[in-house]
């Protein structure tokens, strides 16, 4: 992972401090879990990260690039990719549409190539077979032609990681990804992760569920009022009382 | 015949304001009030070139375009960044400027009194004096707006724009940028409707600012939304019932004054139907009720 590093981030919200001061250097690499209660300015922090959100004030580096004020679709392009805690896709249309909506530097989405189409259909061939192949890996293969508002919730949630996946980002920030889902559906996503670390794709990630964050979490950001109150290993952090506490209330 | 010839005419017209204005309202999301605007912006500049420099007339649709064009992307820089209902108020207030430009000007668009003596157009030495000969250039014309339409909407770029009028936030977090494509979609329907009325101006022979109100945005909504908005023939099916529609009333021989209003009433009560009954229109893919 191009290592996230944030500095004196501040963002308010009538007042209420969503983010206050906060400073982060993240591992350049893994797994990692943002854990912490309600309001604690997870999703926040997520949405600045993705550029959903600018900062009062307060800077958000990204490898070499300064991330802060740039506009969610540029942050794409520099390799981080989110999903959203209430699931957005276009339901409208079928699930292989969704994943090729996300693909990157289609030739077809310029105004001169849609109207001449020099280059697209071949190029539309190659970003169907990918999206074959992403849809494959999270195992929706077999829903590729159905309808996205058709799928059960839990399908959405593979498919909203499968559209993550397409656009080939190398970090993916995912906000509460087995959150609603059936156990068996959760462990599915949860074993999913787990492989895309294998293949050396970098996660972040919002989760309620202590027991996911212990299974494939390799580093834990405890937040709380905006500010980190803790962070280090999942065994580091989740046997410290005073940490449970806050974090349970 | 002739008659049959103009209202056909009138439809091919309408057909190719309607299917621009699709592909921003039904196709992006879009809803504009500002399409007569660009429909007098194209019929002026048409006007102009014919009557003061003697412009070719396909020179003077490719400059009335430009033309529609580049104001859109003035219009569409502060008002794009508006949402729903703020962006419809914005071409609202675009559309009042414009008007009152056309209006106005006296010196450049002699106001209410119009530009009159447009000639007919003259392509490579032929000229469409009847309304017969004048129908297959509208009907060309309508069919390179659909064609440009069609190539858009079925592409990848056609993909994006219904994915910004589904969720602009999902087609933010994927990585497309959402004013881009709205600023380019606003372009191509301001220049396409300019191409509408670059052929109304070279067919009814005159200009003048009462034809390019608020009322004839509303019109072309109509159409739009009647025949159904996101589809291939929706725009058509609209057009033909909203300009054939009144030309039937005239032969229940009633006042002019009473057909008028008539139309208006039937205009209003078709449109609270079919937004009760059915909200996606006759044909349609985009429910504006959403």
């Amino acid at each position: 992972m191009t290592t996230f590093r944030c500095e004196a981030l501040r963002k308010s919200f009538d007042g209420v401090k969503a983010l206050s001061d906060f400073d982060l250097v993240l591992p350049s690499e893994g797994i990692t879990a943002i854990i912490g209660p309600n309001g604690a300015g997870k999703t926040t922090l997520i949405n600045v990260l993705t550029g959903f959100l600018r900062p009062d004030s307060g800077k958000v580096h990204f490898g070499e690039h300064e991330i802060a004020r740039l506009a969610p679709h540029k942050i794409v392009t520099l390799g981080i990719a989110r999903t959203f805690q209430d699931l957005r896709l276009i339901l409208q249309v079928r699930a292989i549409d969704n994943v090729l909506l996300a693909r990157p530097n289609q030739r077809g989405e310029r105004l001169f190539f849609a109207l001449t189409r020099m280059g697209v259909k071949k190029e539309e061939t190659r970003n169907r077979e990918e999206a074959k192949r992403v849809l494959r890996f999270v195992g929706l293969e077999g829903e590729a032609d159905e309808l996205a508002g058709e799928l059960s919730y839990g399908q959405q949630k593979l498919l909203s990681l499968a559209c993550c996946l397409a656009t080939d980002a190398q970090v993916l920030i995912l906000d509460e990804p087995i959150a609603g889902v059936h156990p068996e559906m959760a462990s599915r996503i949860l074993e999913l992760l787990l492989q895309l670390r294998a293949e050396g794709k970098d996660v972040l990630f919002i989760e309620h569920d202590l027991g996911a964050v212990r299974r494939i979490a390799e580093h834990v950001i405890v937040m709380d009022h905006g500010k980190i109150i803790a962070q280090g290993t999942p065994r580091e952090v989740l046997e410290r009382a005073d940490i449970m506490e806050a974090y349970l209330g | 015949m002739e008659y049959i010839f103009h209202i056909i005419i009138l439809v091919l017209v309408y057909t190719i304001l309607a299917v621009s204005l699709d592909l921003l309202a039904g196709h992006t999301g879009l809803l504009s009030i500002a399409h007569a605007a660009f429909y007098g912006l194209g019929a002026y500049t048409a006007a102009l070139l014919a009557v003061e420099c003697g412009t070719p007339f396909f020179v003077a649709v490719l400059i009335g375009m430009s033309i529609a064009a580049v104001v859109s992307f003035c219009v569409s820089l502060p008002s794009l960044r508006l949402h729903d209902d703020y962006f419809v108020i914005a071409t609202f207030g675009f559309q009042i400027i414009i008007f009152s430009v056309f209006n106005n000007w006296m010196n450049l668009t002699r106001g209410p009194f119009g530009i009159p003596g447009i000639p007919r157009p003259v392509i490579f030495g032929w000229s469409p004096e009847s309304n017969g000969t004048f129908l297959l250039l509208a009907a060309l014309f309508a069919a390179f707006a659909y064609a440009v339409v069609n190539r858009i909407v079925t592409s990848p770029y056609g993909r994006v724009l219904r994915a910004i009028r589904e969720d602009e936030l999902f087609t933010r977090a994927v990585g497309k940028s959402v004013f881009r494509f709205k600023i380019m979609t606003f372009a191509i329907s301001a220049a396409l409707a300019a191409s509408a009325g670059c052929l109304y101006a070279h067919y009814v022979n005159y200009v003048g600012p009462t034809s390019f109100t608020v009322t004839e945005s509303i019109l072309v909504i109509s159409m739009v939304i009647i025949g159904g908005a996101g589809s291939r023939w929706g725009p058509l099916l609209g057009a033909t019932i909203l300009v054939t529609l009144p030309e039937m009333l005239r032969f229940l021989g009633l006042p002019s004054s009473t057909a008028a209003n008539l139309r208006q009433i039937i205009y209003g009560t078709l449109l609270v139907i079919l937004m009760m009954v059915r909200p996606r229109g006759l044909v349609g893919k985009y429910d504006f009720g959403r």
